[in-house]
């Protein structure tokens, strides 16, 4: 006589393993199978179709009561069991006992609802089974209906698509920096997020629900920095867990999910486990192939044949139509691991491929992914790829029986092939505008072909064209990259920075054809500054691209201690700010007080952890940071000027007072030192100043371009003027243009040296417009990096895990 | 002899480290420094770069490797070793990530007591 087996939970996993058992047995069980849901094992992946209209529920059913009927399952849906009695080998619903030889426990898993207030409001709704996607399509019927899906990953997303394909106006809110961060990295999760965006649905990163506000149905979602977003429904899609209660109760083994060991066996011998709500190796699972896997050898276990589950690789695509997006595997960076990344910024295509001793560890590819499987066949068969390394990334299409060479694969392109898709060159053009106009360098080939004049990311390959078309009469000359993750140059970046208003890092990255995912020490906080620059009050800046002095805002000694330099306008001082610093000095046992070059004092030698304090009590006493560690203004170096000297002309020192208050702040490529001396006596120095005034009786000469560091440099003048407002107003606009102009870490006379002083003459003193434009963007960015970033950090605790040890072991 | 045992000490959340940065722990055998890469991954290495024994923890965090803030040194998180052309290690402390917690093992932080 068959044995009897019960299931509990009629999803995916236990009708996986259900047609395994009887491919291996027909009759060797009689099955009961519980459900939960009034309904049989429907194809859960595909609720996302359902819920944008691309498919209706009947399409995704995969047992029917045929099939039910035809393997002589006695099926229980709707019926939830209440107990399992292990001792007697029974389970227990409301309707009564059913015993069991061998049990399955397929309960699957819980949607994670955050505990925030009104998370029990109607309209609150999961996005697990059908009953949720009917009442989201609901809801979706009413016109001009708005929704908040919370959670921007695979179920999120989906979620989030199909409602907006049902004309719901949608808002995705996600903790994290970017999208589907367990899958993707930040340069594909900004193409996902540009595609979305596209698509009307709005995305919010880093964005933190503090409530769900409404009195008897759901009205909006509260964020944490206050913003209400108008809901009719929210989606709460933040995750899952392992449905673990009823296992947990009947006193099985259980950690995150129902322990289960190779042979999908929990702690009781004759109760298995399968799915989502079994733990195997300390690994949970939430994605169909890995139970897929299981069903397999649960289905073995139970007719007595060897079988072992060893745990999955798992790859993920997101089921949205028009979305092509691809990971698997390991796709972390490391020192170990090469990838290789390619990226068309002008399809929108990106794919990286991660490798480890020559065989592939990760992938992850948008935009592009027909290559997808083929790369997780190389990834699950550990295959060495070292032969074809070069070409891996293109695909099996070019992976020929001998080892290819790039150049190969240029030179069997056909001449109608495209190789600068922003300008619409193909191959045969260049070739023959090489051979009839006699072109022999990069720069020529973009003179007459316009080939890689745009973007610039097909540089490469045109260069692979000359080559091949000039053979060994061809030597690449290009100027030096910004660093080994791309091969634009500085100014390459800023130009396309501002062009295609690239708003993020992942989107230059992206849109520039970075060859590393995120970038190194070099290029971050170039980058970083570039966007700071260009986008004041838009785009965020990032602490964790620049360097430790700017993070902290103090600068780090060789011994790991930091220096406090307050500012003293102009160099200006007076007693009571000279006693609080004495005072902070003793306080926080400062072992050196000196007095600086710039005319003003620093602390050498405080702990970090002393920051926030000795800064707060610099700040009562009135002064703010002296920002000695900025590519930013340091200070405003004067002489007495016509207060007390005998030759002064002007006063240099009130001059240099007013500048310093409107000037400082802004970030720079470099630091900015000044200066103002009362007569060309120079008493000041401000002729090795970036930018220097020197007063004369008719007025005041504007020197810029001067340095005293590794290189000592003189000013040049820039020109004569007659009225302090018009120095300033000169100052803020040449440096604006120095801002927007510069290369990052040059000075701004390697700036002069490269656009030349007639072209800021040009922009600065000839064109009256021109200078007022660059003035109001200067004061329109310092109206956002005007603050004192110790009075931030030292009242109002910002970053104020920078300051503390996370913890302390005995 | 017996061996001492791994235990694994809770430092705190992933989230108290900020993507890409790092955070000190005081330990008995000194500061260590504990990163967090852009793939959220975790890795701890004695916070004292080979070159001139800067705070690793201080400097920018890329891949999987930090650059001292001093000298621009480039340390591997995962081996401790300096790339490039420079030479040099710094000691690894193992992690482990449960939960969402960061763990340590105590042992690598325990001063060792003078052998018998």
């Amino acid at each position: 006589m068959a044995q009897r087996l019960v299931v509990i939970g009629a999803g995916m996993a236990s009708g996986r393993a259900l047609e395994e058992l009887f491919a291996l047995d027909p009759d060797a069980y009689d099955v009961t199978l519980f459900g939960a849901e009034p309904r049989g094992n429907y194809n859960r992946l595909m609720l996302s179709p359902v819920l944008s209209g691309e498919k209706t529920y009947e399409e995704i059913i995969t047992h029917d009561a045929a099939w039910y009927a035809a393997n002589r399952v006695t099926c229980r849906f709707g019926e939830a069991v209440t107990a399992v009695d292990r001792a007697r080998k029974v389970v227990i619903t409301a309707q009564g006992e059913t015993p069991y030889d061998k049990l399955i426990v397929a309960t699957g898993s819980q949607p994670f609802i955050i505990p925030v207030p009104g998370r029990d409001l109607p309209g609150v709704i999961t996005f697990r089974d059908l009953d949720d996607v009917n009442r989201m399509r609901e809801a979706a019927a009413v016109p001009g209906a708005k929704a908040v899906v919370i959670g921007g990953g695979l179920l999120g997303l989906e979620a989030a698509a199909g409602l907006r394909m049902q004309g719901m106006e949608v808002t995705v809110l996600h903790l994290m920096p970017h999208l589907m961060e367990r899958q993707l990295d930040p340069a594909a999760a900004y193409l996902l997020q540009k595609e979305l965006e596209r698509r009307g649905i709005s995305v919010r990163c880093k964005a933190n629900t503090h409530a769900i506000e409404g009195t008897d149905k759901v009205e909006g979602v509260k964020l944490d920095d206050g913003t209400v977003i108008p809901a009719d429904i929210v989606v709460m899609a933040v995750g899952i867990r392992p449905d673990t209660a009823l296992a947990k109760e009947a006193g099985l083994a259980c950690g995150r999910g129902v322990h289960v060991d190779d042979r999908m066996v929990t702690s009781d011998p004759d109760v298995l486990g399968v799915g989502e709500c079994v733990e195997h190796d300390g690994m949970v699972y939430g994605l169909v192939a890995p139970l897929y896997e299981m069903g397999r050898v649960l289905a073995r276990t139970l007719v007595g044949e060897a079988g072992a589950y060893r745990g999955s690789v798992m790859n993920t695509k997101l089921k949205v139509t028009g979305v092509d997006l691809f990971s698997a595997g390991d796709f972390a960076e490391g020192d170990d691991r090469d990838e290789i990344v390619f990226r068309d910024p002008a399809r929108g295509v990106y794919k990286r491929i991660v490798l480890r001793d020559d065989k592939v560890i990760g992938a992850v590819m948008y935009g592009d992914t027909a290559d997808g499987a083929w790369f997780f066949g190389l990834l699950k068969d550990r295959t060495n790829v070292a032969e074809m390394r070069d070409m891996l990334v293109f695909g099996p299409a070019f992976q020929g029986g001998t080892r290819l060479d790039p150049m190969a694969a240029v030179a069997a392109l056909p001449d109608d092939a495209e190789i600068c898709g922003c300008n619409g060159v193909c191959k045969g053009s260049i070739v023959n505008a090489i051979k009839t106009k006699g072109l022999s360098s990069l720069e020529d080939v973009r003179a007459h072909t316009k080939a890689s004049s745009s973007c610039g990311t097909c540089s490469g390959l045109v260069e692979q064209v000359m080559a091949m078309t000039l053979g060994d009469g061809f030597e690449a000359k290009r100027n030096k990259s910004l660093c080994a993750c791309t091969e634009l140059t500085h100014m390459d970046v800023r130009r396309l920075i501002k062009s295609k208003e690239l708003k993020t890092m992942p989107a230059v990255m992206q849109e520039c054809g970075w060859k590393t995912s995120c970038g190194c020490a070099s290029c971050r906080p170039a980058l970083n500054y570039y966007l700071l620059c260009d986008w004041p009050g838009e785009y965020e800046d990032d602490y964790q691209s620049r360097f430790i002095n700017e993070r902290v805002h103090s600068n780090i000694q060789k011994d790991g201690t930091f220096s406090v330099v307050p500012r003293m306008w102009g160099g200006l001082t007076n007693p009571s700010e000279l006693r609080a610093i004495a005072d902070a000095a003793e306080k926080y046992n400062v072992p050196t007080v000196k007095v600086t070059g710039g005319q003003r004092i620093d602390l050498l030698g405080v702990k970090k952890e002393d920051l926030p304090a000795i800064w707060a009590d610099l700040n009562a006493a009135g002064m703010v940071s002296g920002q000695a560690y900025a590519k930013g203004l340091r200070t405003v170096k004067t002489c007495v000027g016509t207060d007390h000297c005998r030759f002064g002309t002007q006063d240099s020192t009130g001059l240099g007072v007013k500048m310093e208050k409107a000037l400082w702040g802004s970030w720079t490529p470099a630091k900015v030192k000044m200066a103002v001396t009362g007569c060309p006596r120079n008493c000041a120095e401000a002729t090795c100043k970036d930018v220097g005034v020197v007063c004369v009786d008719s007025g005041y000469d504007l020197h810029i371009g001067g340095a005293a560091g590794l290189h000592v440099k003189e000013t040049v003048v820039l020109c004569k003027l007659t009225a302090e407002a018009e120095v300033i107003e000169y100052s803020a606009a040449v440096i604006q243009l120095y801002r927007e102009e510069a290369q990052y870490l040059h000075r701004m006379y390697k700036w002069i040296d490269v656009v030349g002083l007639d072209h800021i003459k040009e922009r600065v003193v000839n064109d009256a417009d021109s200078r007022k434009a660059l003035a109001d963007r200067f004061y329109y960015a310092q109206r956002f990096m005007q603050k004192d970033p110790w009075a931030e950090r030292a009242a109002e605790g910002v970053h104020a895990h920078e300051f503390k040890p996370i913890a302390e072991v005995a | 002899m017996e061996r001492v045992m791994s235990e694994w000490v809770d430092i705190g959340a992933l989230e108290d480290i900020p993507v890409r940065g790092a955070r000190k722990v005081r330990t008995p055998i000194g500061c260590v420094g504990v990163f967090r890469t852009n793939a959220n991954e975790v890795y701890a290495l004695v916070d004292a770069c080979p070159h001139k024994g800067g705070p690793l923890s201080e400097g920018i965090v890329h891949g999987r490797a930090v650059t001292c803030p001093l000298h621009n040194w480039v340390i591997a998180l995962d081996t401790g070793l300096a790339q490039g052309a420079d030479e040099g290690a710094v000691p690894t402390v193992p992690t482990r990530l449960e939960n969402g917690r960061i763990l340590i093992d105590r042992a690598a932080v325990t001063l060792r007591a003078a052998a018998e």
